[in-house]
């Protein structure tokens, strides 16, 4: 007896919720017969300005929990993902991936994620420093989240190099709002539905799917996102973003890599990227 | 309309106690320094620099042109190949070199720092000149020790480095660019500020004297223009620059495309914030060293006041009456607090924002000091019934200019304090330790002064959030916009 499969609606993760596109625009992912596998949303301008009210709200509250518990939090979003390892797999094949390599693929996701989780409570003591200064006062420098972050993730690797560019941000105390890869967006939304089961308030982590050449330009450009995370090669992208980031004087941070398969592509100066170094003074004398 | 404190004037006044010139030496012109020699501009064109405290011409300077440009760039690239390759214990005796040279040269260097930029000579000669030879000193160490600032990363140099200069602090922030640079092996083209560029130039005489290998610094000078064909250099690595967020925002545009990395320390609109648990009479002087302190030419100055309501009469009180007694007047003398405005140029800036400051309805109070006749001046301001949409509020003056808003809740004043595109700098007044580190976790910007202000050290990074910028200029965290990892 055969059963007909129930088929997955994709949809955005906007401030732990999945809501449709607002602009009811869809694009059509297909298997390499040219089957249809998903209708994925076309995210608009507007999902992406909402998505970046959502971060700036939530962001001063993720950057007040405590590194231990942002730490357990991450360490339990890769709990989460082993446990339906096998699901991210056969998505990954569904989308064109051999086997062997999803199946690597995943397992270096979850292990990444944990990485990130063991670093939470540790970068600040590797980055910080005390000041000794030539005067009576106690000088020290710590590191604090950059704020809101645009990720434009890359467009191979569709879900470890969205992990491999969100962890790091996060773990810092900043909130995102990630555009996934245009060709392989299927692990993304199914990622979201991990986060939104492993205790990361809604918010922290937006994902749209979409067209880089439609999003890119706002992404770059809107005054309340205070870095741009780019991944990719082509000239004239970085060269939108570079631009448009001078309006509020946005940080800007390009990946050029192809592969996050490699170790090389986790560190914690991955974590410092997006953080700003403060420093506090105060008289020693009474 | 403007009013005039009348009620505290002392009975006896100071006697002129000037800083001697004689020991003094300023050549009438001076030309470009390019690959270890000073050389005449291509195009034979020179401008002048004045004295801002009485108008007079101190000396000629070169205008350097597209040409020179190149010539310098040059010049740095060739000493580049030598300089990153130099045993680094060698390149870190030839910093703690220049340290010593400034040192021993520090009250020339003092002196003509006030002649040029009309700071009190009091300012030049305890901060600004000890702290410029303090960051050479201090990096000169790093020169040898690099691998320890950036474990597993083998740290190198990034090549030809452009910097330029503002005129608030001009040897320091040669200090604070030049030092890291040459620490970890790139080499410099460098311009001072058009208002403010003799001290540069003395410094190359020490550049020259140390043995430092020719190119390996060239000190060129000019204004917006020279500024312009530095950015745009097609082989130049990296931007460094302090200056307007204006301009910075140019200057992060115009690299796009390009392989240039660039560290911008721009404006702020600093926030001041005194509770009614501070020590009220050491909170006073702290707004008056955050506001007043180098004429108010300072990026992170404590331009904002915010005081808690209950206590906002006796502050303002004494304030005023502490205001009082600022001298204004003749760089030069050792009792002056306030020194004349840098430019006849920012002179206007500063008071075409008055003129906004009263337009909008703000009342201002200004001490009735007398101002010399000749020169730039601005009496010390402040500025009452304000609120965050004030222009004067909102918009870097860079002048002793100070606006005061109120307030009641802890709430309230980290919001209002974060309100703005800025975050350099911010200063918080309270005795209560837990009310001290909320506000400095609370506050956006870089640097925190909690129970002081305007405090700076070759150890303590410095820099900006937001719109003031990016990247940190001296300590540990200074080194890393001079290098790039394998």
């Amino acid at each position: 007896m055969s059963r007909l499969n129930i088929n997955k609606t994709y949809k955005l993760y906007i401030g732990g919720k999945f809501p449709r596109t607002e602009s009811s625009r869809y694009y059509p992912i297909t298997n390499i017969k040219g089957d249809l596998i998903a209708n994925m949303c076309l995210a608009s301008r507007k999902d992406f300005r909402n998505a970046v009210v959502i971060a700036r709200k939530v962001q001063e509250s993720w950057a007040s929990t405590s590194a231990l518990n942002k730490g357990q939090i991450l360490y339990r979003i890769a709990e989460i993902l082993e446990g339906r390892k096998e699901q991210f797999i056969e998505e990954l094949v569904l989308q064109g991936i051999r086997r062997n390599t999803a199946q690597n693929e995943v397992e270096i996701s979850i292990d990444r994620l944990v990485y990130y989780a063991g670093w939470s409570d540790k970068y600040q003591q590797f980055f910080s420093s005390v000041n000794p200064v030539n005067s009576a006062h106690f000088n020290f420098t710590n590191l604090e989240p950059t704020g809101v972050v645009s990720i434009i993730a890359p467009e191979n690797q569709g879900l470890l190099g969205l992990i491999s560019v969100i962890a790091p941000a996060i773990v810092g105390g900043n909130t995102v709002i990630v555009l996934a890869s245009e060709n392989i967006p299927l692990s993304a939304i199914s990622f979201a539905e991990v986060l939104n089961s492993s205790d990361v308030p809604g918010g922290v982590v937006n994902i749209l799917t979409g067209k880089r050449e439609e999003l890119l330009s706002h992404m770059a450009s809107h005054m309340d996102v205070n870095a741009i995370i780019y991944c990719g090669t082509d000239q004239k992208d970085i060269k939108t973003i570079s631009e448009l980031a001078s309006n509020n004087v946005k940080r800007t941070i390009f990946h050029k890599k192809n592969d996050w398969l490699n170790n090389n592509n986790e560190s914690p100066y991955f974590i410092e990227k997006t953080q700003e170094a403060k420093t506090t003074w105060h008289p020693v004398k009474v | 309309m403007v009013q005039k404190n009348k009620t505290f004037k002392a009975s006896w006044s100071y006697d002129p106690a000037p800083e001697s010139t004689d020991h003094i030496q300023i050549k009438k012109r001076y030309d470009l320094y390019i690959d270890g020699k000073f050389v005449k501009p291509e195009n034979r064109k020179y401008f002048e620099t004045h004295n801002p405290a009485n108008d007079e011409i101190i000396a000629e300077v070169a205008l350097a042109e597209k040409e020179d440009v190149d010539k310098a760039v040059k010049a740095a690239r060739n000493a580049f190949k030598s300089w990153s390759k130099i045993e680094p214990k060698e390149r870190g005796k030839y910093i703690y070199r220049i340290a010593r040279l400034i040192q021993e040269r520090s009250k020339e260097f003092a002196v003509i720092e006030s002649l040029d930029g009309g700071k009190p000579i009091r300012e030049s000669r305890d901060i600004d000149i000890p702290l410029a030879a303090n960051h050479f000193f201090y990096y000169a160490g790093w020169a040898d020790k690099l691998a320890y600032a950036f474990p597993n990363r083998n740290p190198k140099p990034l090549g030809v480095v452009g910097q330029i200069i503002p005129w608030n602090f001009p040897l320091l922030m040669v200090a604070w660019k030049l030092a890291p640079a040459l620490a970890t092996g790139n080499t410099v083209v460098l311009k001072p500020a058009e208002t403010t560029p003799l001290t540069a130039l003395k410094l190359a005489e020490i550049i020259r004297d140390s043995g430092l290998p020719k190119g390996v610094v060239n000190i060129i000078t000019g204004a917006g223009k020279t500024g312009a064909e530095i950015v745009n250099h097609p082989d130049i690595d990296k931007i460094s620059f302090t200056g307007s967020t204006a301009v910075g925002k140019y200057i992060q545009k115009a690299v796009t495309g390009t392989h240039k990395k660039i560290t911008l320390e721009l404006g702020g609109k600093s926030a001041n914030i005194i509770f009614e648990d501070a020590a009220i009479d050491q909170a006073v002087e702290g707004i008056i060293d955050a506001i007043f302190f180098n004429q108010g030419h300072v990026c992170c100055a404590g331009s904002r006041l915010f005081i808690q309501e209950s206590v906002a009469d006796v502050v303002i009180q004494k304030l005023k009456d502490r205001m009082a007694t600022l001298i204004v007047g003749d760089p030069l003398d050792k009792n002056t607090d306030i020194g004349a405005i840098n430019s006849k140029r920012q002179l206007k800036t500063i008071e075409n924002y008055i003129k906004i400051g009263l337009n909008e309805g703000g009342e201002i109070y200004q001490t009735d000091c007398e101002l010399p006749k000749k020169g730039n001046w601005c009496a010390p301001t402040l500025f009452l019934n304000l609120s965050q949409s004030h222009t004067i509020v909102q918009e870097e003056i860079f002048g002793p200019v100070l606006a005061i808003q109120t307030f009641r809740t802890i709430q309230e004043v980290i919001e209002k304090a974060n309100n703005t595109p800025y975050g350099l700098a911010a200063g918080v007044w309270t005795q209560k330790g837990a009310k001290l580190f909320h506000l400095s976790q609370k506050l956006k910007a870089g640097v925190i002064w909690g129970n002081t202000f305007n405090k700076f050290d070759a150890t303590s990074p410095f820099g900006g959030y937001k719109e003031s910028g990016f990247g940190r200029e001296g300590g540990l965290h200074g080194l890393k916009p001079y290098v790039k990892f394998e």
